[in-house]
């Protein structure tokens, strides 16, 4: 059995408003020297496949299809047994 | 004029177009589930209703766009069948991409609800024929999600081919940045497919197309369809 994580952020260039958001909250509480914040989406899947090659694949497909909009977002995946 | 309405859990501005269509067109449309594999036959156009359509789990519209019904809204399309996105039905056909670039979280964050003046971009679509070029009009949003993106050479196609359908503008018809709602690109509030046959906007012209409700703005757009899809 695979475990999968994903990794979803808004691509490079893509205005992220809610990160912003967060690093103003964080310099308001007195956190200094934070260059920028990103917010993202963090998704752990459990899956029957062994093969971890294929589980990639299939996790691959997973993102493009629906996980990630690949208009605004990149995905970044992890296999591990 | 033959027309259908898109309903997924979380919609809720089926009745509104429904009661519009049903006023102005003169024929109720048919309320189809997501779940049915297929519209009726012989319809003219379809719309997909604002709402918050499975809660927004994910991204605005996602899971939505792959709901079973989604094929055959994609079939009629490709065979010319008018569609209408308001508000969550845009994001959803961005999603399944009928149409192109994506509706982001608001620049400001804040859910906007209240009127705003558009200007009308492009009066050669059954959508929109009833207006004039350039007309200032009012009508609802009410969004968290609207913040309309697409990368530089798909809003230069946008431009180039007249598939920007509205703008956010003020009340001279000036796209400035302070009439913008929610920080979209270009201000734009709506765009069409390469055809004019798909139209996605943020802003709800079913809910401002009676007198009793405030205003009529709205009323064009479904004229518009009667007089051509009839």
């Amino acid at each position: 059995m695979a475990k999968a994580t994903v990794h979803v952020t808004l691509k490079t260039g893509v205005l992220d408003p809610q990160g912003k958001a967060i690093q103003n909250a964080l310099e308001n509480l007195g956190f200094s020297g934070i260059e920028s914040v990103r917010q993202g989406k963090f998704i752990e899947l459990d899956l029957a496949e062994a093969d971890k090659a294929k589980a990639q694949t299939a996790v691959e497909g997973m993102c493009e299809k629906l996980l990630a909009n690949t208009v605004i977002e990149t995905y970044k995946i992890e296999v591990s047994d | 004029m033959k027309s259908a309405v898109i309903v997924f859990p979380g919609s809720n501005c089926e009745r509104d177009i429904a009661f519009t269509l049903t006023k102005i067109t003169g024929s109720a449309p048919a309320m189809v589930w997501h779940r049915d594999a297929a519209l009726p036959d012989d319809l003219d156009l379809v719309a997909v209703p604002g709402g918050f359509s499975y809660g927004d789990y994910l991204r605005s519209g996602a899971m939505a766009a792959n709901s079973p019904i989604i094929s055959d809204l994609k079939k009629r399309a490709a065979e010319g069948v008018s569609v209408l996105g308001i508000c969550n039905g845009f994001q959803i056909l961005t999603e399944c991409g009928l149409l192109p670039g994506a509706l982001l979280r608001n620049r400001n964050l804040k859910y906007v609800c209240r009127d705003v003046t558009l200007s009308v971009e492009q009066t050669d679509s059954v959508f929109t024929a009833k207006y004039k070029q350039g007309e200032v009009i009012r009508i609802p949003v009410g969004h968290h999600d609207g913040n309309y993106i697409a990368d530089e050479d798909t809003l230069r196609q946008l431009e180039d081919q007249g598939r920007v359908a509205f703008r956010y503008c003020n009340d001279n018809g000036e796209a400035s940045d302070d009439a913008n709602p929610n920080g979209s690109a270009r201000n734009i509030a709506g765009v069409f497919n390469p055809e004019r046959t798909v139209l996605g906007m943020m802003p709800h012209p079913e809910r401002l197309a009676d007198t009793r409700l405030g205003g009529c703005d709205g009323t064009p757009m479904f004229e518009s369809l009667l007089d051509r899809l009839s």
